[in-house]
């Protein structure tokens, strides 16, 4: 088990070290000088040549990707020209808003996506069934920033239910708060509930096939037992890895929905550097988020290791 | 006996039965045209792909026509969806904007899977270092969210129908590399490509002849619901503002248009989403059908 542990980290190392190369290079792929775009057209040479010294795009490019990767292993990501502030508290004040919300439509989407994944499963072919392979289909296919606008205009400007934009912390006003994740949060997690509820269709069917699931049967145990007990932990072993991946997909969401619903997040942040042309705070936005999905699929993979014997003696 | 049995099967004009003869393909679209929920996305792709190109026979108003005086205009019989806040016609709009979606669609999807077919062949063919380094690029890149990633990469290339392409078909590359280099490491195992180096089949010729033909059912499947996918992609982008910029008619930009006008006419701006959700629909059901009928393992299933 320590081996495994030991192997996935070095593994992730790895891919945030090329990560790190990529999200260095991004500066470097825009055409023409990047400190002439970050000042647009009206700045003076001077004041040019200031940034560029600044973002130390004067030196040979080797010695500038050391600088950075240096400040950013002691947590500097340097300075937005925007806010006038350091990247890092910017990301210190929006990552928890961005986890917060991704947390509760984690749980939202294992909860109704492997409920409705073992239900079409051991129902197969059932009106039920169908039912939820329709809604499945819809829900990997609907824009999640449309679904929010949906919400706002039905649940928010027409009846007045929730509120249709803003995040408080739940430390400050916890109803509030509350509802005001509502919306952002199941559409966050509608993609997630259907990827999950197909998975664990498709993984519980290859399951009940097995011979150990008709010993079950064989031996008299009840339906609940057999589906519980014996089924649904092989089967999530597949499900735990799509878990990992879905991470990716969430947090995509989070910068739509973020947007939609103007929540302080990650992924607000993310988009407005993008439209301001804030090249250090898209950079650290990209490396901080590229870091937090490659953490949670190493926990992922430990989880993993722990449902599948298999894997952890292999 | 028995010898007589055998020598009555070998006799010239002693077979009442001919093997069946049917085609593969016809074959596959048996199958895959079985499901009605599959005919349903195909007629709607169907639709949607006739829309693109006749746009400008089907289109009641030129798309970019502006006409102040009726403003978000309500569903009437003159303007069927509305008008958005600079009086322009909503459904002229979604019908011009289909042409984007299909072109995205259509060229982020190649250009993902030229690039990412190519490296994925030529890692799982050579193997040894070039898998490696190819294999880490691709973790790499798997490594951080594909909205992410696009907008990245349309924030140092900017914004536009060039660089939209390019982004989102750089974001899709990581998926058929590992699928190629898959399909290729277990097709090399096999007899067939053995018996082609054993007579004299340069490398190239058993990449193309071979691995690459015999891969491909499965990537086909990939190609068609990533179109979707490329779809959805460029839609969040118009979206958030970081793609095709106004006054061309992109379904994302005119939800993103239509979202500060919820009150006066909704439909601006739920109109286009749904457009973007039948379309994604469909061409995920199409997807679905076609894995159906070409992986054997999954024939009759799902």
């Amino acid at each position: 088990m320590a081996a495994l542990v030991v192997r996935r980290l070095i593994g992730i190392v790895f891919v945030i070290f090329l990560v790190t190369v990529f999200v260095f290079l991004l500066l470097h792929l825009i055409p023409g000088d990047p400190a002439r775009t970050i000042l647009g057209m009206d700045a003076t040479p001077e004041q040019v040549n200031a940034l560029r010294h600044e973002l130390w795009l004067d030196r040979p490019i080797l010695t500038q990707y050391g600088h950075w990767l240096l400040n950013v292993f002691k947590g500097d990501f340097g300075r937005s020209t925007i806010y006038n502030r350091d990247v890092s508290a910017l990301l210190a004040e929006r990552l928890p808003v961005t986890s917060y919300l991704s947390l509760f439509s984690i749980i939202l989407s294992v909860l109704l996506g492997v409920t409705a994944g073992i239900i079409s499963a051991i129902r197969r072919g059932s009106a039920l069934d169908q039912t939820v392979s329709v809604l499945a289909n819809t829900g990997i296919s609907i824009p999640p920033f449309w679904l929010g606008i949906l919400g706002i205009y039905g649940l928010g400007l027409k009846l007045g239910w929730l509120p249709i934009q803003g995040f408080i912390p739940p430390t400050v006003d916890f109803w509030q708060s509350t509802k005001q994740i509502i919306m952002p949060v199941i559409c966050m997690a509608v993609p997630a509930i259907a990827v999950l509820a197909r998975q664990t269709r498709s993984s519980m069917l290859e399951v009940i096939r097995q011979d150990y699931i008709r010993t079950a049967w064989a031996k008299g145990l009840k339906e609940p037992a057999v589906v519980l007990k014996h089924a649904l932990k092989n089967a999530l072993i597949p499900v735990v890895t799509l878990l990992g991946l879905q991470v990716r997909i969430l947090i995509g969401g989070a910068v739509l929905v973020e947007t939609v619903f103007n929540i302080p997040g990650m992924g607000r942040l993310m988009v407005q550097a993008v439209l301001d042309k804030d090249f250090v705070v898209v950079q650290g936005t990209v490396l901080l988020m590229t870091i937090v999905v490659a953490l949670t699929n190493l926990l992922v993979d430990i989880s993993y290791g722990w449902l599948d014997t298999r894997i952890r003696l292999e | 006996m028995e010898s007589h049995q055998l020598k009555d099967i070998t006799a010239p004009g002693s077979f009442t039965e001919i093997a069946p003869q049917v085609s593969e393909f016809r074959r596959i679209t048996r199958v895959m045209f079985s499901r009605l929920v599959v005919i349903f996305g195909a007629i709607i792709v169907v639709v949607f792909v006739l829309t693109a190109f006749f746009a400008p026979l089907i289109a009641p108003y030129d798309p970019t026509a502006l006409d102040l005086g009726s403003k978000l205009a309500k569903s009437s019989a003159a303007h069927l969806l509305g008008t958005d806040q600079l009086g322009r016609d909503v459904l002229s709009r979604i019908i011009y904007g289909s042409q984007i979606s299909l072109l995205i669609g259509i060229v982020s999807v190649f250009i993902a899977a030229f690039f990412g077919m190519g490296l994925g062949l030529l890692a799982g063919y050579v193997g040894r270092w070039v898998n490696t380094i190819v294999m880490r690029f691709t973790d790499a890149l798997l490594a951080v969210p594909p909205l992410v990633l696009m907008l990245g990469v349309a924030a140092a290339l900017g914004g536009g129908l060039k660089n939209v392409m390019i982004s989102v078909g750089f974001a899709l590359i990581p998926t058929y590399i590992r699928l190629m280099c898959a399909q290729c490491l277990s097709i090399k195992q096999s007899d067939y490509i053995t018996a082609a180096r054993v007579i004299g089949a340069s490398d190239v010729r058993i990449m193309g002849r071979h691995i690459f033909p015999n891969s491909f059912p499965p990537l086909l499947v990939l190609i068609t619901t990533n179109i979707g996918i490329a779809i959805m992609a460029e839609a969040s982008l118009s979206f958030l503002g970081i793609g095709i910029s106004p006054p061309t008619p992109t379904w994302g930009a005119m939800v993103n248009d239509g979202y500060r006008y919820l009150l006066s006419n909704p439909l601006v701006s739920l109109a286009p989403g749904i457009s973007i959700l039948l379309v994604v629909l469909a061409i995920n059901l199409v997807g679905d059908g076609l894995r159906d009928a070409l992986d054997p393992r999954l024939r009759g299933l799902l």
